[in-house]
């Protein structure tokens, strides 16, 4: 792979930082105003905020961010301050982490890694370390259950997450988020080549069990146990306002954005379209068709979110142990047998 | 297994209603147009009030403030003693305690006291949602039109 231009390297890391960290924010802006104020209001039948920036309401969540930049940062005085101040950039930083290998265009990646799906779904579970902490330094019985419950769920739907990841990697015969794109744009279906083979018609099943579960890594309705409002006020969340809570807010957010694109890369094809499969152009449309196709799968995440009621604890875990992980097991033996029977 | 039609059920009621127009109205920029009969405003039709003071006592929020004095006023035929009449000095609703409950209208025998379906009196300071018989009277204008009696009712008067 050529890259674009010249540059050497800490330009090149430069660049890629401050695209990172630019995305990140405008992710969490886009889903946010697009799903959780429109989206949402529109299915209740509201019409969500109109006014701020003159037209249907498009700044209200910066301006809310402005406001969250202005608050006092409020520490409680029992709680472990350092432990406190760090738990929100350690969220933070497993989302920055998931953007460093899902590729938008043929040479759009951060990093190609060779293990770059394993990396993902490694990264994605560093939240929960940020979580334990920030439920813990608070000393807050609810922020402490918050934290324990958002933990045990994280690492329940960690386990359905990667065993539906592995079908992917079995039908791709690769790791690399670059490669399954690849793999995707020159598959064929009974011969027929015309739409390459995007990993959702064999892996529909797969589909589905990963978009559940990153339904509850991300703890969003119908698996947001770990902040039920009406139980633990905001779980592991209750202490923090100000900047810090912008950040888990960001990091929510953020996250969705950025399993989404991993959803849209492992199962619809990603950045690829058959007009231009490689160079300059590909570059181009590259990151707006993955957007599409985020927007798409975000769209499907939050459609569930805004439907449905919450699990209780017990069923919660029952629907990861009992259905989706052996769903997924018969998935990759399935994916194994046709694998090696093709 | 059985409960999973029912949650696409749930996922179509949701998009189904992603697409239909809301129901919100934008206040300041459009009005909504509230059934004839709402209970916005009462209003007081000054001349059919006798100061008979029910209204006051009945209210729930002790939200009507009346004053009256009594006049003397000609008698009716020659020759006769002077008639006592109430006559109405003050006559206050305050709307910042009034919880709408409408008991003053339907208590009012002398049909003084109606429901409009106005509502945007609101005010800066909590002191000017006290309304006083003029501001009260004003609002008759809005009151609308009783609705027509039914057929035959007119009969039974003689």
């Amino acid at each position: 792979m050529t890259p674009l231009l010249s540059l050497t390297f800490w330009q090149l890391t430069t660049i890629k930082t401050i695209v990172v960290l630019s995305v990140i924010p405008a992710a969490a802006v886009v889903l946010g105003y697009v799903f959780l104020l429109k989206m949402m209001a529109h299915m209740q039948s509201r019409l969500g905020p109109m006014d701020p920036g003159g037209f249907h309401g498009w700044f209200q969540l910066v301006g809310d961010g402005i406001k969250f930049i202005q608050k006092e940062d409020i520490i409680p005085a029992d709680a472990d301050r350092r432990v406190f101040a760090m738990a929100p950039v350690i969220v933070l930083a497993s989302t920055f982490l998931l953007y460093v290998v899902v590729p938008a265009g043929p040479d759009l990646v951060v990093q190609d890694l060779d293990v770059g799906i394993f990396f993902a779904l490694a990264v994605s579970s560093l939240s929960v370390i940020g979580v334990l902490m920030a439920g813990w330094a608070s000393a807050n019985k609810y922020s402490l259950l918050g934290s324990l419950r958002a933990a045990g769920q994280l690492i329940a739907y960690e386990l359905p997450l990667v065993l539906a990841v592995v079908g992917v990697v079995i039908q791709a015969g690769t790791m690399s988020l670059q490669g399954i794109v690849k793999a995707q744009a020159t598959g064929e279906i009974f011969g027929i080549g015309l739409i390459g083979n995007p990993f959702i018609f064999t892996q529909a099943l797969g589909l589905f069990i990963f978009l559940a579960a990153a339904q509850a890594e991300l703890t969003q309705t119908p698996f947001d146990m770990p902040v039920a409002e009406s139980e633990l006020v905001a779980g592991y969340m209750t202490e923090y306002s100000g900047f810090r809570f912008l950040i888990f807010f960001m990091a929510e957010f953020g996250t969705a954005f950025a399993l989404s694109a991993i959803a849209a890369t492992l199962y619809l094809g990603g950045w690829y379209q058959p007009f231009f499969p490689d160079g300059l152009m590909a570059n181009i449309a590259g990151p707006l068709v993955l957007g599409a196709k985020i927007m798409l799968v975000a769209f499907l995440i939050f459609w569930v979110r805004f439907t449905f009621p919450r699990f209780r604890e017990d069923q919660l875990q029952t629907f990861a142990w009992k259905y989706l992980i052996p769903l997924s097991l018969v998935n990759i033996v399935a994916t194994g047998i046709l694998k090696v029977a093709f | 297994m059985a409960q999973l039609p029912g949650l696409f059920k749930g996922l179509g009621v949701t998009f189904k209603t992603m697409l239909q127009p809301t129901v919100t109205i934008q206040y300041p920029h459009e009005k909504e147009a509230p059934p004839t009969r709402a209970r916005g405003v009462i209003a007081l039709k000054e001349e059919n009030c006798t100061a008979c003071m029910l209204c006051a006592r009945e209210c729930p929020d002790w939200c009507i403030y009346i004053e009256g004095h009594k006049e003397k006023r000609p008698p009716r035929r020659e020759g006769g003693k002077p008639r006592t009449v109430n006559a109405l000095d003050r006559f206050d609703i305050d709307y910042a305690l009034c919880m709408y409950c409408g008991i003053c209208v339907e208590v009012c025998p002398f049909d003084a006291l109606f429901w409009s379906p106005d509502y945007e009196y609101s005010e800066a300071r909590i002191a000017d949602l006290l309304h006083d018989k003029s501001r009260l009277g004003e609002w008759m204008t809005t009151v609308p039109e009783p609705p027509a009696l039914e057929s035959g009712a007119l009969k039974k008067k003689k």
